[in-house]
């Protein structure tokens, strides 16, 4: 093994050098800036060295609001989108007609532009002078009064939002399901059905442990895709998201470094490195809870 | 429990959409398997004989035809109420279960008044497992164990609710030369314990022959014979069962039959009566050759292999159609061969004549080799 070490290094230098300039450095650097206070990034300089860019941004009303979004984006659309993607895939592998046709529909929302469809979203649910959208002629229809749900309450655009999102990540993880359930062997399906086997325990005690590492791996880039988002509430609630009180946090960092004001470099790093402290603990937890429960073969 | 079939025939759909015609799997066919008797379906790849099989165990429908356990008709009743056990050929044990819940979830299936307590499920998983010697692998998962344990474990999921009849699907094939030899035996041991009717699906001959009670041997769909294995054998009904059975495969040869006598290649090797004269393919064990100096048979010696007690003679002969002649002779039988031509007379009863347009065996009534 080590007569080979110095071969070896060789051999991985490029992607060391890259990774290191692109992705280690400057997740340091933003370490570094997260504790540097009033950081200025034209003259490079800052006032002091400390914990207070994460108090402010802790105390801040706009972070607590986005980090509140952040959450209930994540505990909603992940397991709602996770289970209902699932829910079609047995669902297309069980039909035979049509299944292709079926099967092409659910993946178009995957190659549509996101801000092709916040556009469709803000029709069917904006509110203007000249009509109440789509959505609230179906609310009228059933009696109930008009709800904004572009500008109106906040349960109304985090509906909005969590539909949105549902919608988006679907057809992606509907793709990996479906293919991992027809990997599962029809082997396994006989011996079930020789045995008797209820459908519901075929579902649990064998489909589901057979695609246990695809749901994972969906439950996982799930969670950290949904903690990362901010261009899905952009396209429906327009740039500025703190006035509409949608913004989550990575839409945070991007206001302090560019938004209205912008310029708060050392504030910005601070939410991120939040925000990757969070991703981090989840994706943990996450890993621990699979390893009872995800079965590779 | 007699597994009767009759007259089953299965179509399969053509996979090629534009053409309509249909794949017959199994034709029209007819035979019993006795009650407790270990049974080999034999013959080549892609024979129908998995399809008897599932249709067996009723994963496939039949087209026509019906089938009986004992005096039931169990045509159309679903696999799960027939009270088969089937081991598949991969074996399909769940991956992420263990062994002990592997042999367990066919009982944990149990509804209603057959439903087992906890203490009563243990006992006949544990049954099973020692049926075929493997308690102390219990707690372990598919993928820790060799091929020939996952076999067994199979084995007993299949029987641990004691199915009324067993099958297995090319149960050695995955298994390597020596354990497939140890296999065989362990099979035909836990059929004797179990009484079971067994039903076996092989391509391999040797395998079949070995173990087997009856066999049934396969060819596009269409029964060719059953029988015992060394019946079918001494007897074969047609040429393709006498090639199929047998290593090395029998001889093959043009042949005449002309007043009274047999000619190979112009020798006249066999008198027999009860034939007309005709063209002849002449089926002929490598068993049964004999060598003598002034026999009849002349054949161009190619070579002489001796492995251990017996002794092959590989020669040919322009009316060969099965590539050369291989014949089996005891070690001390072979000590004067040599030289370019080589010199047979027959034993009678290892001499088969066939029809040589349909393949049928074509009897006669005496025979005396020359």
């Amino acid at each position: 093994m080590k007569k080979y070490g110095l071969k070896g290094w060789l051999y991985l230098l490029p992607a060391i050098l890259f990774l290191g300039a692109f992705m280690v450095y400057p997740l340091v650097d933003v370490f570094v800036y997260s504790f540097e206070e009033g950081y200025n990034s034209a003259s490079q300089s800052f006032f002091g060295v400390g914990a207070y860019n994460y108090a402010y941004v802790l105390r801040d009303e706009y972070f607590l609001q986005a980090l509140k979004n952040t959450f209930l984006l994540v505990v909603i659309t992940v397991p709602l989108s996770t289970s209902l993607a699932l829910l079609i895939s047995v669902a297309l592998g069980s039909i035979k007609k049509l299944r292709e046709l079926f099967q092409t529909i659910y993946f178009l929302p995957y190659v549509t532009n996101t801000l092709a469809v916040g556009l469709v979203f803000m029709i069917l649910f904006k509110k203007t002078a000249y009509t109440d959208g789509l959505v609230n002629l179906v609310i009228n229809f059933f009696g109930s009064p008009s709800v904004d749900f572009i500008e109106g309450p906040y349960w109304a655009k985090m509906f909005v939002l969590c539909f949105y999102t549902i919608w988006v990540v679907m057809p992606f993880k509907i793709l990996i399901l479906t293919s991992a359930l027809a990997s599962v062997r029809q082997d396994f399906y006989n011996a079930a059905r020789l045995d008797a086997t209820p459908k519901w325990r075929v579902f649990t005690r064998i489909t589901l442990p057979m695609i246990s590492p695809q749901l994972f791996y969906l439950i996982i880039t799930g969670f950290i895709g949904a903690f990362k988002a901010y261009s899905d509430a952009v396209a429906i609630f327009g740039t500025d998201l703190n006035a509409a009180g949608m913004n989550t946090i990575v839409g945070y960092v991007y206001d302090m470094l560019y938004g209205n004001g912008g310029g708060w470099p050392s504030y910005a790093s601070a939410a991120a490195i939040i925000l990757f402290a969070i991703v981090l603990t989840i994706t943990c937890i996450n890993l621990l809870v699979s390893r009872k429960h995800v079965y590779y073969v | 429990m007699k597994v009767v079939l009759e007259h089953l025939t299965k179509k399969f759909p053509s996979r090629n959409k534009k053409d309509k015609s249909e794949v017959i799997a199994v034709n029209d066919m007819s035979f019993e398997i006795p009650d407790g008797k270990l049974v080999g379906l034999l013959g080549p790849s892609g024979c129908g004989k998995s399809t008897v099989l599932n249709l067996i165990c009723g994963l496939e429908t039949p087209t026509e035809g019906k089938i009986f356990f004992g005096d039931d008709n169990v045509t159309a009743l679903p696999p799960e109420k027939r009270g088969v056990g089937l081991v598949f050929q991969n074996y399909a044990l769940y991956p992420h279960l263990t062994v002990r819940q592997n042999i367990l979830f066919p009982l944990q299936n149990l509804r209603g008044e057959e439903k087992l307590s906890k203490e009563a499920m243990e006992d006949k998983m544990l049954a099973a497992a020692r049926l075929v010697q493997i308690e102390q692998l219990l707690e372990r998962k598919p993928s820790e164990m060799s091929g020939g344990q996952q076999q067994r474990v199979a084995i007993a999921r299949a029987m641990v609710k004691t199915p009324r009849v067993l099958l297995l699907d090319e149960p050695l094939s995955n298994l390597d030369a020596r354990l497939r030899l140890q296999t065989r035996e362990e099979i035909r041991r836990i059929q004797r314990e179990t009484g079971v009717t067994t039903v076996f699906v092989t391509h391999d001959q040797e395998e079949a022959m070995s173990i087997s009670d009856v066999i049934v041997v396969m060819k596009e769909g269409v029964l060719q014979q059953q029988g015992k294995p060394q019946e079918v054998y001494n007897d074969p009904d047609n040429l393709f069962v006498a090639k199929f059975l047998g290593t090395p495969p029998i001889n093959v040869f043009d042949g005449e039959v002309r007043g009274g006598r047999l000619y190979i290649a112009g020798d006249a090797v066999m008198e027999l009566t009860g034939v007309s004269d005709r063209h002849v393919t002449v089926g002929i064990r490598p068993e049964a050759f004999r060598v003598r100096d002034d026999a009849p048979m002349r054949c161009a010696l190619v070579g002489v292999e001796v492995m251990g007690r017996d002794t092959t003679i590989v020669a040919t002969s322009e009316a060969c159609v099965s590539g050369s002649i291989r014949a089996v002779i005891g070690a001390e039988y072979a000590e004067g061969v040599g030289g370019e031509e080589v010199r047979f007379y027959l034993k009678e009863s290892k001499v088969h004549l066939f029809d040589p347009e349909s393949g049928e065996r074509i009897r006669f009534d005496a025979a005396k080799a020359l």
